[in-house]
C-alpha cells in the first residue's frame, strides 16, 4: 500500500513525486525528526504549500487535509526506540499508508489514547482532545472523528468513500460546487489508473451542534440495545453539510506473480471471477492493467439503479450476445466440462487474460471477441434479492470474465452461492480481508491469505497461504496429485474389499450354501486391518503421477480432474468387472489344483488368504507410479507381515487350523498355485493397461512418458491439443 | 529448513558435529515431508512389456512341462464300491440295508494293476457329495476337549453331540460322531498285503492337538449311531483315523488317507479287496470310492497345474510376439 496522489482543495498533487526525495530529506531535516519504516516519496509543490503561513483558504484546507489523515483513523503509533523512530500499527493497511504519508509531509502522529491525540506538526506538538469517534461501517462507508483544538474550537473530520461523501457535502456556494466538480474529476482520473480513493471533508462545529451531538452520542454509546443503529443516527448529525477538503489515492500493489498465476489458472480451465469492493473505474483499470480485461473484449456493464433498470440491462445484453436461457444453456455448459469458479477478491489480485480454451465451442456468430461482464454492487442488490438471479447466472457463465465491483461482503457470498446452487461446479474463494470471510465460508474451498489485513480471512479458511501466487501450486500440483491419489484410492479400496468378499462368497457354492468361511476368523479380520492397509495409506500419501515441474509447466494437465478422468462410473464398473474376474481366479484355481485331494479346509483357507493378500498388493504395485523406499517397504512388507501373522495363528494348538501353513509351505503345489493365481488374475488388467497406454494414452500418460524418457518434457501441446477439441 | 541448515553450519564446531550426525536423518525427514524421496518411476515401454511376457513364457513353460510330467507318472486305481456292495435284494432300499446291523456288510472287490506302482502305494477312501465343510458340521467340535479330555467341560460348541445319557462325550461333536468306519484288507493272490496304518495323520495333530492321556468316553452310546466307534483304551492322539477324519475336508469331494502298502505292485497283479461297507452314504446319495495311488513331488494325479502353466506360458509368448509385431508396425 502506498500513498500515491492527493487532490487538495481542487488541486491535483503527486505527479512530481519521485523528483527530489533526497533534496527533501535534507530540506525537512528539522521537521522530520521521526523516522518510519517505509519511506514515502513527497510531492515538492505540496510540501512548499505546507511551509506557507496559515492564512489563505487553500493553506487551511491543506492543514485540515493532513490533520484528517493523521487523526481520522484507528492507527496506533508505537515508538520503537529512543531516537524517535515510530511504527504504525492498525487494522487497515490503507490507514497505515495514509498516516505514513502525512508523516512524510510533517504531520506525525505521536500518541493516541482514547481521550487525546498528539500530533507533531513540523516540530510543533499539537494536543487534540478526541470528543468522539464514529468508526467505519459498511453502511455509512465513512469514518468521522470530533476533536477539540487547544484553542477550544471543535471540528469534525471525515473521510470516506466518494459515493457516500458527496451526499453529505455542502453545495451551497459556487466555490463549493467548483471544488466538488474538480475533486470528482480527480477522483475519476485516479480510479481509472487503478488507485483506491478516499474523500476527505471537515466542518467546524458550533456550540449548539456540539451540545446536541454530545448528548446523543453519550446516549448512543452507552445504550444497551441497538447501539450500532443509534450511533449511526448520531453520526448523521455531524456528518452533514461538510466542506470538502480533498481526496487521497492509494496504490494497492499487486503481489508478486499474480498475473502469471491467473494466466495458469485460466489455462487449466478454471474460470476466474473478481469480486472487489473498489469502485468500477478502479476495478476496470486494474483488470486492464493485469490483462484480465483486454482491449478486444466486449464489455457488458450492468450498472442499474432500480430493479427494472437492471432487468432491462440484463435482457438487452442477453439478446445482444445471444445467450441461451438456462435449460438449453445447461447442456452447452456441461459439454464444456465443469469448470471451477475462482472467485478472487479485491484489487489485491488481478487477472491475466487469453481466450479460455473452450471459446471455440460456442456457436454464437455475433460475438467477435471474448465477453467481459462488469457489474456493480448496486445492481447486485436488485439482482440477488429479486428473481433476476437466473438471468445473471446465464449471462455470467456465458462471459469469459466477470468483474464485480463495489460488492459488499455478503454479496460476495451471494455470488458464490449463485454458482454453487446452480451448477455442480466446485467453487474456490480466495481473499485476504475480513470482508472476504463470508465468501470464503460459502465457497467449496476457501483460501485465506495472511497479509496486512489481519487474520480473519485466514481463520475462516480451509487453506491459508502467504501469497496469492501459491494458489497455482496448490491447485495445479497438490490439487492434481490429490485428485489422482484419492480417485485411485477409492477404486482400489472398492476392489480390495470386493475381491476378498467375492472370494469368500464363491465358497458357499462348495459348502452347501451354509456360509462357511474357509479362512480363519482372525485372517478375515486382519485382512483389512493389517494385511492390506498400510500400502493403501502409503500410496495414497506418496504416489505421484507427474512431478511438480511438469504440472506447473502444463496447466492443462489439471483438466484431467474436470473431465473426471481418474474416477467415473465407467471406470468403476470396469474395476468391478476386473474384481469379479480376479475373485473367480482366486477361487477356482485352488479348487482345480486340489480337486479330489486330501486337502483340508484350513489349508485351502490359508492358501486363499495369502493368495488374496499377494494379489491385491501386486495389483497395487502394478499401478504405483513412483516407487520410493517407503512404498517398497509397505508393499512387500505387508506380504511378509501377513505370512508372519499366519505363522503365528497356526502355532496355537487350540485353533483347528493348527500347523496348517507349515504343512503347506513344504508342498510345491501351494507355491505354484499362488504364482499361477497372481499371474492369471492380473493378466487381463495388465493387457488392458498396456493397450490403453500404447494406443489411447491420456494427457497424463503422455506427459509422464515425456517426463521420464526425455528428462525434460518438450512439445507436448501438439498431441494434447488434438485430443482436447 | 534450508536457512536452518545455513545457520547451523556457522555454529560452533562441537554443535556442528553433533548436528552433522543428525543431518542424515534430518535430510531424510525433510525429503519425506517434502515428498522428495529418491524415486523409481516404472514405465511400460514396448521393450519392457515384451520382455515381461517373454520372461513369463520362458519361466512358465518348463515349469508346466515338469509339473505335467510328474502328474503323468502318478498311477492311480479308483474303485467305486458303494453301489455294487449292496446285495441285489436291497438295491431299491439301500438305506434299510445299511441301517440294519444284522446284515453282514462284507464285500469283496478285485482290481487289476495296469502299471507298475512303486512303493509306497497310498490307500485313500474318497467320498463324493459329502459336505464336511458345512458350517454347523465344521463348528461342531471342541479343540480344548480334544486336548484336555473330561477336564474341559465347556463343550457347548459340540451341539448336538455334546452329551448322551447325561454324561459328556469324548470326543464330542458331529465330526467325531460321524467317523468313517469302512475298513479294507488287501490280498494279492493268496498273499495278504500288509497295510501300514500308522503315520497317516499330521504329526503336529498327534503331538500337540489331541491329548496323549485323553481316552474316548461315552462315545457312540446315544440313540443315533453316526459312524465308527473308538477303542476306549487308546488315547485320542493315537486314534489316527479320528485325526484324519477331523481334519475336515475343504470340498464336498475329498479323499482321506487310509494307509500305505509298502510293496511295489506290478502290472497284471490282481488285488482283491475285502471290505466292510459300514458307512452310510446312501441316505444322502454320496459315493464311496477306494483309491490306490502312488505319489510324486506334486502330490497326487492332477494335470491341472501343468496344463495351466503351459497354457499361460504359451499365451505369454504369443502376446510377446503380438506386441513385438505391433511395435514394429507402429513404432513410437
Amino acid at each position: 500500500m502506498e500513498f500515491w496522489k492527493a487532490s487538495v482543495y481542487g488541486k491535483d498533487y503527486g505527479d512530481m513525486l519521485d523528483l527530489e526525495v533526497s533534496l527533501l530529506k535534507s530540506n525537512g531535516a528539522g521537521a522530520r525528526k521521526y523516522k518510519h519504516k517505509s519511506e514515502v516519496a513527497v510531492d515538492t509543490e505540496l510540501m512548499k504549500l505546507l511551509h506557507r503561513e496559515l492564512t489563505d483558504a487553500e493553506r487551511v484546507a491543506t492543514h485540515e487535509f493532513f490533520l484528517t489523515l493523521v487523526v481520522c483513523n484507528t492507527v496506533i503509533p508505537i515508538s520503537l526506540d529512543d531516537n524517535g523512530s515510530i511504527d504504525y500499527q492498525g487494522e487497515s493497511p490503507d490507514e497505515q499508508a495514509l498516516v505514513a504519508a502525512a508523516a512524510a509531509y510533517g504531520y506525525t502522529l505521536c500518541e493516541r489514547t482514547s481521550g487525546h491525540i498528539v500530533v507533531d506538526v513540523n516540530g510543533e506538538k499539537l494536543r487534540l482532545d478526541v470528543l468522539g469517534l464514529h468508526e467505519f461501517d459498511s453502511v455509512r462507508k465513512r469514518m468521522s472523528v470530533v476533536i477539540r483544538f487547544p484553542n477550544n474550537s471543535v471540528k469534525v473530520l471525515v473521510k470516506g468513500a466518494d459515493t457516500s461523501m458527496f451526499s453529505v457535502i455542502a453545495k451551497n456556494t459556487d466555490k463549493a460546487d467548483d471544488l466538488a466538480r474538480e475533486t470528482q474529476k480527480h477522483l475519476t482520473d485516479y480510479s481509472s489508473i487503478g488507485l483506491r480513493t478516499l474523500v476527505i471533508a471537515a466542518k467546524d462545529l458550533s456550540k449548539a451542534e456540539l451540545e446536541q451531538w454530545q448528548c446523543r452520542y453519550e446516549n448512543a454509546s452507552t445504550s444497551l440495545t441497538d447501539r450500532a443503529i443509534k450511533l449511526r443516527q448520531t453520526a448523521s448529525i455531524v456528518e452533514s453539510e461538510l466542506s470538502l477538503v480533498g481526496a487521497t489515492a492509494i496504490e494497492d500493489r499487486l503481489q508478486e506473480g499474480v498475473p502469471e498465476t491467473i494466466e495458469s489458472l485460466r489455462q487449466a480451465g478454471i474460470k476466474v471471477w473478481v469480486l472487489t469492493g473498489d469502485k468500477q473505474e478502479t476495478a476496470i483499470s486494474i483488470g486492464l492493467a493485469c490483462k484480465l480485461l483486454t482491449s478486444d473484449m466486449q464489455m457488458i456493464v450492468i450498472n442499474g439503479n432500480s430493479e427494472t433498470n437492471c432487468r432491462n440491462l440484463l435482457l438487452d445484453a442477453k439478446a445482444k450476445y445471444g445467450v441461451a436461457s438456462t435449460c438449453a444453456k445447461r447442456k452447452n455448459f456441461e459439454l464444456k466440462s465443469s469448470a471451477d469458479k475462482n472467485d478472487l477478491q479485491p484489487a489485491n489480485y488481478k487477472t491475466s487474460s487469453e481466450v479460455p480454451q473452450w471459446e471455440s465451442v460456442k456457436e454464437e456468430a455475433e460475438v467477435n471477441g471474448p465477453l467481459a461482464l462488469v457489474i456493480d454492487g448496486n445492481s447486485l442488490v436488485y439482482i440477488l434479492e429479486k428473481d433476476l438471479e437466473s438471468e445473471l447466472f446465464d449471462l455470467a457463465t456465458f462471459c469469459n470474465v466477470v468483474l464485480c465491483c463495489r460488492v459488499a461482503p455478503l454479496q460476495k457470498a451471494g455470488i458464490v452461492d449463485l454458482i454453487k446452487s446452480r451448477t455442480d461446479d466446485m467453487t474456490l474463494a480466495i481473499g485476504d480481508g475480513a470482508n472476504d470471510v463470508s465468501m470464503i465460508q460459502m465457497a467449496d474451498v476457501g483460501i485465506g491469505i495472511c497479509g496486512q489485513e489481519g487474520r480473519q480471512a485466514v481463520m475462516a479458511s480451509d487453506f491459508a497461504m502467504g501469497q496469492f501466487r501459491f494458489l497455482k501450486r496448490l491447485l495445479l500440483v497438490h490439487g492434481h496429485w490429490n485428485y489422482q491419489r484419492i480417485a485411485y484410492l477409492v477404486l482400489y479400496n472398492f476392489y480390495r474389499n470386493a475381491v476378498f468378499v467375492l472370494m469368500l462368497f464363491w465358497y458357499i457354492l462348495c459348502s452347501a450354501f451354509s456360509t462357511t468361511s474357509a479362512l480363519t476368523d482372525w485372517s478375515s479380520v486382519l485382512y483389512s486391518v493389517i494385511y492390506t492397509s498400510i500400502p493403501t495409506v502409503v500410496v495414497g500419501v506418496l504416489d505421484k503421477d507427474l512431478n511438480h515441474r511438469t504440472l506447473l509447466e502444463y496447466p492443462k494437465l489439471y483438466g484431467a480432474g474436470h473431465r473426471h478422468e481418474a474416477y467415473n462410473l465407467h471406470l468403476f464398473w470396469v474395476t468391478m468387472l476386473d474384481t469379479l474376474w480376479q475373485s473367480l481366479v482366486l477361487f477356482y484355481i485352488p479348487l482345480f489344483t486340489y480337486n479330489e485331494s486330501t486337502v483340508d479346509m484350513w489349508s485351502l483357507g490359508s492358501l486363499w488368504t495369502i493368495a488374496v493378500v499377494i494379489l491385491v498388493n501386486i495389483h497395487l504395485a502394478m499401478d504405483i507410479q513412483q516407487w520410493v523406499s517407503i512404498t517398497q517397504m509397505a508393499v512387500w512388507g505387508s506380504i511378509f507381515i501377513s505370512y508372519g501373522c499366519m505363522l503365528l495363528l497356526d502355532s496355537i494348538p487350540v485353533f483347528p487350523n493348527y500347523w496348517t501353513i507349515y504343512h503347506l509351505a513344504a508342498s510345491p503345489p501351494y507355491w505354484l498355485t499362488i504364482i499361477l493365481i497372481t499371474i492369471i488374475a492380473l493378466l487381463p488388467r495388465f493387457l488392458v493397461k498396456i493397450v490403453y497406454q500404447r494406443f489411447w494414452p491420456s494427457d497424463i500418460q503422455i506427459a509422464r512418458e515425456a517426463e521420464i524418457l526425455l528428462e525434460r518434457p518438450v512439445s507436448l501441446p501438439k498431441k494434447r491439443g488434438g485430443r482436447s477439441t | 529448513m534450508m536457512s536452518g541448515d545455513r545457520e547451523i553450519s556457522s555454529g560452533s564446531r562441537a554443535v556442528a558435529s553433533q548436528i552433522r550426525r543428525c543431518r542424515g536423518c534430518e535430510k531424510a525427514l525433510n525429503q519425506f515431508t517434502q515428498q522428495n524421496l529418491p524415486a523409481c518411476k516404472p514405465l511400460l515401454t514396448p521393450a519392457s512389456v515384451i520382455t515381461i511376457f517373454l520372461v513369463l513364457g520362458v519361466a512358465f513353460i518348463p515349469t508346466g512341462i515338469i509339473a505335467l510330467h510328474a502328474s503323468q507318472k502318478v498311477t492311480e486305481i479308483v474303485e467305486r464300491y458303494d453301489a455294487d456292495c449292496v446285495p441285489p435284494e436291497y438295491r431299491n432300499n439301500k438305506v434299510a440295508y445299511i441301517q440294519d446291523s444284522s446284515i453282514p456288510k462284507n464285500c469283496s472287490r478285485t482290481v487289476k494293476v495296469e502299471k507298475h506302482m512303486k512303493a509306497p502305494v497310498f490307500i485313500y477312501y474318497q467320498l463324493d457329495n459329502y459336505y464336511q465343510n458345512h458350517r454347523r458340521y465344521v463348528k461342531s467340535r471342541s479343540d480344548q476337549q480334544l486336548l484336555q479330555g473330561l477336564n474341559y467341560s465347556k463343550t457347548s460348541s459340540c451341539k448336538p453331540e455334546e452329551s448322551s445319557n447325561g454324561l459328556p462325550i469324548v470326543p464330542c461333536g458331529l465330526i467325531a460322531w460321524s467317523l468313517f468306519n469302512d475298513s479294507y484288507t488287501f490280498s494279492r493272490g493268496m498273499e495278504l498285503l500288509q497295510v501300514n496304518r500308522t503315520d497317516i495323520s499330521w504329526k503336529s495333530d498327534r503331538d500337540h492337538k489331541f491329548g496323549k492321556d485323553v481316552y474316548p468316553f461315552n462315545f457312540q452310546n446315544g440313540s443315533f449311531i453316526g459312524g465308527g466307534t473308538l477303542d476306549p483304551n487308546i488315547p485320542l492322539s493315537n486314534q489316527e483315523d479320528l485325526l484324519v477324519w477331523m481334519r475336515t475336508a475343504a470340498l464336498p469331494t475329498f479323499r482321506k488317507l487310509y494307509g500305505r502298502i509298502e510293496e511295489d505292485l506290478h502290472p497284471g497283479d490282481l488285488i482283491e479287496i475285502d471290505l466292510l461297507n459300514n458307512y452310510n452314504t446312501y441316505s444322502f446319495g454320496g459315493k464311496k470310492k477306494l483309491v490306490l495311488s502312488t505319489t510324486s513331488w506334486l502330490g497326487g494325479k492332477n494335470d491341472f497345474l501343468g496344463v495351466a502353466y503351459i497354457f499361460v506360458g504359451w499365451s505369454s509368448i504369443f502376446m510377446a510376439l503380438v506386441f513385438l509385431l505391433l511395435h514394429l508396425r507402429y513404432p513410437m
